[in-house]
């Protein structure tokens, strides 16, 4: 589904006196099938933004246009259910949210809120803990009962059982070892390829923004600071720097490598492989020239 | 024995008779004014072996030596002042209701008199640098901040070690940064042991010395350059190396040489240019 | 947002009112409640009110704040003066209003009844208004201290206390973070029959208690790893301390105390 922000803003408790202007006039689109990070400091107004893509937050201004649907400051709309249902949400630290007796009826409670019925239910939660890669055997376990990592499995296949056309991911990975963490993105990223999907990912990890987004907005005090895609925005330093985020490693170890040694290697999305091969490629070229 | 040293031996634990053991006859030693980092996947027994040296548990075989002292029941509220202890979540840990009721908990609980208490608050949160936030709620603070006057709360008692237990964990970067930061210019100011429990191998890194936990056993153990040169013997467990350690290794693959595993950047940059000039 | 949320309905400031011990407060509102019963003339009723003014006058809240505190409870002031109104049947017939009659006695008796709640509920609130909840909290661990002697865990029950307070803004971002989760989830909170309102509180009730009782038992680990283990032998940083103002409080109230006693009829 397309996704565009027409001069959102959105203010928390206003006219009181901890009134908070967490999104200021947003304008950007996101277009459907494409892999979209948002990155930004704590407190940058990314946790406020996509709140809004499935209407938990209307914005205080602006409208947001969301397929077919539209959220618009001012006005009730009265198909939240359905956008609900179209986008799936993974919060931070989404295992915090289980409370069935067992991991199948968790699945189940999203797909049964929006009425699917039963055998559609069974065949989902099938595909969902395929996609996780959760043992069926668990399946009548108590989610209580499981490792944190598979509790996170766990409520990731609660969402996954909903089909959502969008999946919005709000640091799916917070908290995991590194296996974890390049387990869970490697299956978000299967599962957006193969479900053509509009994924949305809060993250502040640059690697995994450099590696899985085709696109990157950068919120800053609320407003979108940057946008562009990963090789764009990443070669600029000084630029990811003002508002305190890294670079990813490899291209601060090339710009590094160009600045204090002048070993001049650009960064084109290389594999390591390929760069080292460059690399010692570039050092014996200099040996020629002796 | 030495004084200032933390000593298992033959350290054997289980949670309960029926269950697996957790860590398997476990042999360390760690010195005074070390940082040492523990490493491994969750199950590996890591968090055990931080919580064995404060005595929130005790071993069913093998002791557990704090400063000379073997730790039971009797001597754990004296092994408590000198190991000092940080968990993951900055929430779960925060026992006072404004930053000063924090960092005075531990005090309070050893019975220290007032006046060396506000005296002590003082430095502590200069140390961290957070001397600002004295009258501030938890609420009002971030993750890092919060894990910031954590470890002010553990240096106001003046301990012999502080373990970290997974305490950047649920931090974003720049919270990670800081703590780090605070956690080695502490570690430089004061007579102090750092024991690192940790997934993050920028924090690994910084240590001087590397134990690697697998299945309740010590894997590996060694300086962070000996152990990230060992690529292989990681792998097999299923742990990540540096980036640098793997540029390194994907370089000498391409024939390049290297004289020695590198930590940073730096270290591989200037290596690198060792060997344009001799190739 | 919810982290900007006041607890309780303390308003910060550095009156003399603030600046009072908060056992003395506390001591003198029960002493307060007690003579407020005595008072049984108009000028006795005055003197009574000149001090719960006063001290509103003194904590420098602004006057909307202690309106606010009284909200909850006008009804019910002003229902009591009815049920006085309608109920007595003593004395003179004051005025009839529509064919009932309403007594002189009825009157009075509403009246004082009604001036009573209010400033009860008038100093009261001043005490919540200018002290923090933990101070409240350390003020009720001092003066039930001698019931130590019989066993009662003052100390844990004032820990209790100041750690449920500690966590209140804590849960309370938890509760608003799993009702989003939930309602991505196709729970509908808002609307819908009260049966269906009721059924979706579970999932949101289940997972507070599930991370709750998680959180307790890190706080209770990092507790003992810190050192905690009971009140004995643990000093104390926070400090309660009378002072010159203290002092000048209970000299008030002993004139007050005089001065109702000779305006009693």
């Amino acid at each position: 589904m397309h996704i565009s922000f027409d001069h959102v803003s959105y203010i928390y408790q206003p006219n009181s006196p901890f009134e908070h202007r967490a999104l200021e006039d947003l304008t950007f689109s996101i277009e459907s099938g494409s892999f979209v990070a948002v990155i930004g400091h704590t407190g940058s107004g990314k946790s406020t933004l996509i709140q809004h893509l499935n209407g938990l937050l209307q914005p205080t201004e602006g409208v947001i246009h969301i397929g077919d649907y539209t959220l618009k400051a001012g006005e009730k709309n009265k198909h939240l259910r359905e956008l609900r249902e179209k986008v799936g949400v993974v919060f931070q630290y989404p295992e915090h949210q289980l409370f069935e007796e067992t991991v199948a009826k968790d699945i189940a409670f999203g797909p049964q809120n929006f009425g699917v019925d039963q055998k559609e239910i069974d065949r989902r939660i099938n595909e969902a803990v395929k996609a996780t890669k959760l043992p069926e055997a668990l399946l009548d376990r108590s989610p209580f009962d499981l490792s944190g990592g598979q509790m996170r499995r766990v409520a990731i296949s609660g969402v996954l059982a909903m089909e959502p056309k969008v999946l919005v991911l709000d640091e799916p990975t917070a908290g995991l070892d590194p296996s974890g963490q390049k387990q869970i993105m490697d299956m978000f990223y299967d599962l957006h390829k193969e479900k053509e999907l509009t994924t949305v990912l809060v993250t502040h990890s640059m690697e995994d923004a450099l590696s899985y987004a085709d696109y990157i907005l950068i919120m800053n005090h609320g407003k979108l600071y940057r946008e562009g895609t990963p090789l764009e925005l990443f070669q600029q330093e000084d630029v990811l720097e003002a508002v305190q985020l890294d670079v990813p490693e490899v291209i601060a170890f090339l710009t590094k490598a160009k600045k204090e040694y002048g070993i001049n290697l650009e960064y084109k999305g290389q594999s390591l492989a390929e760069l080292a091969k460059e690399l010692a490629h570039q050092l014996r070229g200099g040996s020629d020239h002796e | 024995m030495e004084e200032r040293q933390v000593e298992f031996r033959n350290v054997s634990f289980r949670y309960q008779e029926d269950m697996p053991w957790v860590l398997k006859n476990v042999n360390f030693t760690i010195g005074p004014d070390e940082w040492v980092a523990i490493i491994g996947h969750n199950g590996s027994g890591k968090s055990t072996i931080a919580k064995l040296m404060n005595g929130l548990l005790f071993p069913q075989e093998g002791e557990v030596y704090v400063g000379g002292t073997k730790v039971n029941a009797d001597t754990v509220w004296d092994v408590r002042k000198q190991v000092g202890m940080v968990f993951q979540n900055p929430d779960n840990q925060f026992v006072g209701t404004t930053v000063r009721d924090d960092v005075a908990f531990g005090m309070e609980n050893h019975g220290m008199p007032r006046d060396l208490m506000v005296n002590r608050i003082q430095q502590s949160l200069k140390a961290v640098r957070m001397e600002k936030f004295e009258r501030h709620e938890p609420h009002r603070l971030s993750g890092g901040q919060k894990q910031r006057i954590a470890i002010a709360g553990v240096l106001a008692v003046s301990p012999e070690f502080i373990i970290l237990d997974e305490a950047t964990a649920m931090l974003d970067p720049k919270g990670r940064k800081e703590i780090m930061q605070t956690v080695s210019d502490v570690q430089q100011e004061r007579d102090l042991s750092l024991i690192t429990i940790t997934h993050d191998l920028q924090e690994v890194t910084m240590a001087s010395r590397v134990i690697v936990m697998n299945g309740g056993e010590i894997w590996m153990e060694g300086s962070p350059r000996d152990v990230f040169s060992k690529k292989d013997h990681l792998t097999e467990i299923g742990l990540d190396t540096p980036f640098v350690s793997k540029m390194a290794d994907h370089l000498k693959k391409e024939g390049v040489r290297l004289s020695r595993e590198p930590l940073n950047h730096q270290e591989l940059l200037e290596d690198l240019c060792i060997s344009r000039s001799t190739m | 947002m919810s982290s900007s949320m006041i607890i309780g309905q303390y308003i910060p400031a550095d009156s003399v009112i603030h600046r009072l011990d908060p056992r003395s407060k506390i001591a003198i509102i029960f002493f307060y409640v007690v003579i407020v019963f005595f008072a049984n003339s108009a000028m006795s009723y005055g003197v009574l009110a000149l001090f719960a003014v006063g001290s509103a006058f003194l904590s420098q809240v602004p006057f909307r704040y202690i309106l606010k505190g009284l909200k909850p409870v006008w009804f019910l002031i002003l229902f009591t003066f009815l049920l006085h109104l309608f109920v007595t049947r003593e004395g003179d017939v004051a005025f009839s209003i529509f064919g009932w009659d309403v007594y002189k006695e009825g009157l009075v008796q509403g009246g004082a009844i009604s001036l009573r709640f209010f400033l009860l509920i008038l100093v009261t609130s001043l005490l919540t208004l200018t002290t923090t909840p933990i101070e409240i909290t350390d003020a009720i661990e001092e003066l039930l201290g001698p019931l130590k002697k019989v066993k009662f865990p003052v100390h844990e029950l004032a820990l209790m206390m100041s750690i449920s307070l500690r966590f209140i803004p804590t849960l309370m971002q938890e509760t608003e973070k799993i009702s989003k989760a939930q309602a991505s989830r196709g729970v509908d909170f808002r609307t819908g029959a009260f049966k269906d309102r009721v059924k979706a509180v579970v999932p949101l009730l289940v997972p507070l208690f599930v991370s709750a009782f998680k959180r307790a038992e890190e706080l209770a680990m990092a507790m003992e790893a810190r050192g905690y283990q009971g009140g004995e032998g643990r000093t104390k940083l926070r400090e309660l301390q009378i002072t010159k103002i203290d002092v000048y409080l209970y000299i008030v109230f002993v004139l007050l105390v005089m001065a109702l006693f000779m305006t009693r009829n």
